[in-house]
């Protein structure tokens, strides 16, 4: 091509950025490596290719990591965390800081690494993936510095498994590692075997920036390696990014073991577009959403979901910018989308979208590269929910549509997945755009942008993406946790007996559903008895069909959702008014059943604690985060939805009282099992509940053996989280049967609990997801 | 409207854009989001890059669509003269030997009404274009008839192309159909002679009144839309460019008209010219690169184009001293 011929083409011509420097790097490590362990690399072994997508070549060979090189970086962390740890925030912070500034010293190098190693194009890992990656590491160093003051009552998490996707392998890297060294745990991280070469780098960096030996460690492998990992019994805390499927294998390995755990999985994000939107815009805008690192992106708006009115005019635009779209080698800096992580993953997204029969198919008309790994940028349009395209993650550059008429069709098409992750919204009208955005099932939302991300605003998901926020405020949770000595909580069994109750006039307990008292499906009771063997009464043995009506009326109680705080605190005041006014009656059966004193105690701290909760109900306030650019990011809470929990048996009316309060003032429904050996204090409580203008459906009372309901309720598909306080041993199945649907737990591991503390934050933040809705804006 | 439409409508013939009744629900319904379009326009520059024989064949065509101008109370034909040869030669034969150059000179020389006479004398025999600006340039707020007079004198005194000035009152008081009329009449004024409409995007406000200004101009008949008088405070820009280049697309896609874009006021560096061919190309494809429909309004860019394609050449960065003056 000459001169003259480019002047008659205009075409852009190759622009190859140089791969030396990073070619070099790989060849000044013989093009071989080890695992990174206690601040060393060891002697490679059990080697696996590590080839470049684009081309199929060769770059490395990286050591396959076994139990024994697991063992080795765990130890190595556990060794390393005490000291890690007590050094303090400021002396953290000067760390952090250093690999943020070697980060960026070294961001060219990064930057080409990534592109060799995973395909995507250098546009993007130097100005998207590299930077961003430094962006964490300088604001945790911040939150390093700041954790002494600002996070007083919280201490590490202790040594972290860390398991990374393919996709952006040095950013989710710096999303785990960052805040987990800036609250003074130790990691041990995983990069996907298709992936390893940036981690391999930044262990360079832990070594050039004298980061203590052991406080980061890496260890290369496949899906075995990382379950190695997950399962070592050493390992305080599991942080993955991946496949729900995977995600949900982890929650199953992990169940009752006490490892803390953070998941951020798949998606099928909505982009919807309103016929008021600047359509080039957010045709512009559905680039970044789906054509960004070609599709392979958890939260890729990949489901667009379009007004009726603008269809075909908004479907015409998409298809015309992609014939715009420039493919080929990711060296390339002017290219666009880039080469697959892998065949394999080549073949499922072709799979996929062979397989699929529906709607009008349009593929960019753009050359197509000749070798190596592409997938041609495609629309399938004129799709229906039912589709499976609809409902599947691709993990591709395939962006699948339909239409919608009125803002509420767009929320329930939206919403129509098991997914939860993130969404955008295209519309000039600002009233319009928040309402849309209150009200859908996921962790971000995107006002006339999308795939906006920052270290200062939390991301993660809702429903099957996944639980827990990485970065801000909110990511610091999953990191820490609160600083209190904890007592074996030993089973409290029910008093056996024999003598026949003395009250003149019978008293049937039922249980409490959708605001009546009902009686159990099974037609079953048991006897309670006090201390000296008499009998108080009988209490509904409930089963799996009163969990099943329990929950579903709690699910259609969910407008709860939608009063003010203010409103809430007036039914919580109520409650706590009506209970005073019984509150002798109260304790005297409280002291009735358990055969003890403190029943007056329990009755105030009772009372006091709905008073606690009112008073948070309007004031457990989001935050707006941050950001480095002209927009703010609304970090909102959210009630988790309907909440299934398991009461302490000791405390059998505080216990019930301060799980029911801290959950229905966040706007939650609640479906309470009461204390196994005390349940009465719960059947009375309804009466309570009666008379406070609680909503049918909001609070929910079942009574029976919390061993024989806990996989029930663990497991219904329709209950969101599941908190467990029980003196039984259930934890672990909790935790197990959650998996399904990816459900918040909250367990105690059969710790017992200082239940006079109110510890309101702890519960209220488990009452509450974070959504964090993106406002760029500009006149 | 659907693709088959669009795909029908490109095939109409290039003819000059005759203009359209004022569709007042269009201009209305057009939506601007300035976080989005700057986002767009912050990361066009880092998604395309030319390099070697492509960027040389760019910053020649960068070149050729300029209107090399000058426009200062202290013109003098003599001044004009110089300019006017630079036209002709815009860069060293040398150069454009080396490089296996096609014949090149800039579209147009721009100045104001007293020095068209000199510039038609020293560009008599090319095909280069004689562009006056007029209509109360630069703010377009002496009276109406004597903005049209204006026109018609630089149309007989030889202009073949005239920058019109708008009446940014119009725009900023939504008066829509005073723009209309106004405009249409310079373009009546104009007769033969091409309109480049100069919305002076500056003292616009915003985004979105650029984009109602832009799609006006066009239904009123311009042959060019144009960002700036150079004079704003603030000149061409990249996302009022892309709003302008947008609304050109929408109005071709609605009427089948093509409809010119120019780039005027602060382009000063080959980096700045290559990033608006960018915009343009990406926008609305390769032959929006082309002369006909697209201008860059410069008086020091060319200057700057010989120093890289000296660099292209040999290898070194050149000196300004080397390349002569305009």
């Amino acid at each position: 091509m000459t001169v003259r011929d480019n002047f008659a083409s205009m075409d852009y011509g190759p622009a190859l950025e140089d791969a030396t420097m990073a070619l070099a790097w790989l060849e000044s490590n013989d093009n071989r490596f080890g695992h990174f362990i206690d601040g060393t690399f060891t002697q490679p072994s059990r080697n696996f290719e590590s080839r470049n997508p684009a081309t199929g070549e060769l770059l490395a060979q990286v050591s396959y990591g076994v139990t024994k090189d697991v063992n080795a970086a765990v130890s190595a962390a556990v060794n390393a965390q005490e000291e890690w740890q007590k050094i303090g925030g400021a002396a953290r912070a000067r760390y952090l800081y250093t690999i943020a500034r070697l980060l960026q010293k070294n961001e060219r190098l990064f930057a080409v690494l990534e592109t060799l190693d995973n395909g995507k194009p250098i546009r993007e890992s130097r100005d998207i993936d590299v930077p961003l990656a430094q962006r964490h590491f300088y604001y945790h160093a911040g939150m390093s510095q700041l954790m002494d003051d600002t996070l007083a009552h919280r201490d590490a998490r202790g040594v972290c498994g860390q398991i990374i996707p393919w996709n952006f392998p040095l950013l989710m890297l710096s999303w785990k590692i960052a805040p987990a060294l800036a609250m003074g745990n130790t990691v041990i991280l995983k990069p996907t075997e298709y992936t390893s070469l940036t981690a391999l780098l930044f262990a360079d960096i832990c070594h050039q920036a004298n980061l203590p030996d052991g406080v980061v460690n890496i260890i290369t492998g496949d899906a075995q390696t990382g379950e190695t990992l997950v399962k070592h019994p050493n390992i305080d805390k599991i942080a993955f990014t991946g496949s729900t499927t995977v995600g949900q294998h982890i929650r199953t390995l992990t169940a009752g073991t006490g490892k803390s755990l953070t998941l951020e999985l798949g998606g099928k994000s909505p982009y919807i577009v309103f016929d008021d939107a600047d359509l080039d815009s957010a045709v512009e805008g559905l680039v970044d959403a789906i054509w960004l690192n070609q599709g392979e992106v958890c939260c890729a708006g990949s489901r667009l979901l379009v007004q009726t009115n603008i269809a075909e005019d908004f479907l015409c635009r998409v298809r015309r910018r992609m014939d715009r779209l420039r493919m080929g080698s990711p060296l390339d800096k002017s290219i666009d989308v880039g080469a697959i992580v892998d065949p394999v993953q080549l073949a499922t997204i072709t799979q996929l979208v062979n397989s699929n029969k529906s709607g009008d198919i349009y593929q960019a008309d753009i050359p197509f590269p000749e070798t190596g790994c592409y997938f041609i940028p495609t629309l399938i349009s004129g799709l229906e929910p039912a589709d499976s395209l609809m409902q599947e993650e691709i993990f591709g550059p395939v962006l699948v549509s339909t239409t919608f008429r009125t803002p509420d069709e767009a929320v329930q098409l939206a919403n129509n997945t098991r997914y939860g992750l993130a969404a955008t919204i295209w519309t000039e009208n600002l009233s319009l755009a928040f309402d849309i955005g209150r009200k859908l099932a996921t962790g971000v939302v995107w006002l006339n942008s999308t795939n906006l991300l920052d270290a200062a605003v939390g991301f993660g998901g809702v429903r099957e993406s996944g639980f827990g926020r990485e970065g801000g405020w909110e990511g610091l949770e999953a990191y820490t946790q609160p600083r209190q000595r904890t007592k074996p909580y030993q089973p409290i069994r029910l008093f056996e007996g024999s003598r026949p109750p003395t009250a003149a006039v019978d008293r049937t307990a039922k249980l409490y559903i959708n605001g009546k008292q009902v009686r159990p499906d099974g037609g079953y009771s048991r006897n309670i008895y006090n201390s000296t063997g008499v009998s108080l009464g009988q209490v509904p043995i409930a089963n799996r069909k009163d969990i099943r009506n329990a929950v579903e009326a709690a699910k259609s109680a969910r407008s709860w959702a939608q009063t003010y705080g203010h409103s809430r605190a007036q039914v919580l005041y109520y409650i706590a008014e009506n209970l005073s006014a019984r509150a002798d009656e109260f304790a005297n059966r409280l002291n009735a059943f358990s055969g003890r004193r403190q029943g007056a105690s329990e009755v105030q701290a009772s009372i006091d604690r709905l008073f606690t909760y009112a008073a948070w109900s309007d004031k457990f306030d989001g935050h707006i985060h941050d950001i480095p650019m002209r927009g703010m990011a609304l970090a909102t809470r959210e009630p988790v939805g309907v909440i299934g929990a398991f009461c302490a048996d000791d405390v059998p009316l505080l216990g019930f009282v301060s799980v029911m309060a801290s959950a229905i003032a966040m706007g939650n429904t609640i479906v309470l099992v009461a204390s196994e050996p005390f349940p009465l204090a719960a059947t009375d409580f309804y009466q309570v509940i009666e008379t406070s203008d609680v909503p049918g459906g909001v609070v929910n009372i079942l009574t029976g053996s919390h061993r024989e309901l806990a996989p029930h309720l663990a497991g219904h598909l329709d209950v969101d989280a599941v908190w467990s306080f029980s003196s039984s041993d259930i934890s672990e199945i909790i935790e197990r049967e959650s998996a399904g649907n990816l459900k918040r737990t909250w367990v105690n591991l059969r710790r017992a609990r200082n239940w006079m503390q109110a510890d309101a934050e702890e519960f209220l933040s488990a009452a509450t997801e974070i959504k964090n809705i993106w406002v760029p804006y500009g006149s | 409207m659907s693709h088959a439409a669009i795909t029908e409508l490109k095939t109409i013939a290039s003819t000059r854009n005759p203009g359209v009744a004022l569709d007042i629900p269009w201009v209305r319904s057009i939506q601007s989001n300035r976080s989005a379009i700057e986002r767009r326009a912050a990361t066009l520059p880092a998604r395309r890059t030319v390099k070697k024989d492509w960027q040389a064949a760019w910053n020649l065509k960068a070149i050729s669509c300029i209107d090399l101008t000058t426009l200062s109370g202290d013109d003098t034909e003599s001044r004009v003269r110089r300019l006017c040869v630079k036209a002709k030669q815009p860069v060293h034969p040398h150069i454009l030997a080396a490089l296996n150059s096609p014949r090149l000179s800039v579209a147009a020389v721009c100045v104001y009404h007293e020095m068209i006479a000199a510039v038609i004398d020293t560009l008599k025999n090319t095909d280069i274009s004689v562009a006056a600006v007029s209509t109360g340039f630069p703010a377009g707020l002496s009276a109406l008839d004597v903005r049209v007079k204006e026109i018609e004198y630089s149309v007989s005194a030889g202009a073949t192309e005239i920058d019109v000035v708008i009446s940014r009152r119009h725009v900023l008081e939504s008066r829509w159909d005073s723009l209309y009329e106004e405009i249409k009449e310079f373009r009546h004024a104009c007769g033969d002679a091409h309109i480049k409409v100069i919305l002076a995007t500056g003292d616009l406000g915003t985004l979105r009144n650029i984009a109602r200004a832009s799609l006006v101009a066009m239904m009123a008949g311009a042959d060019f839309i144009k960002t700036s008088t150079g004079k704003e405070a603030v000149n061409a820009t990249i996302p009022a460019s892309l709003v302008m280049l947008r609304c050109i697309r929408d109005y071709f896609d609605r009427t089948g008209y093509k409809v010119g874009f120019k780039a005027a006021g602060g382009i000063s560096k080959a980096r700045n010219a290559l990033s608006y061919l960018t915009l343009v190309k990406e926008e609305l494809g390769t032959r929006w690169m082309q002369p006909d429909l697209l201008r860059i309004g410069a008086s020091s860019l060319l200057g700057d184009i010989e120093r890289q394609l000296e660099h292209h050449l040999y290898g070194r960065y050149s000196s300004e001293n080397r390349h002569p003056i305009s």
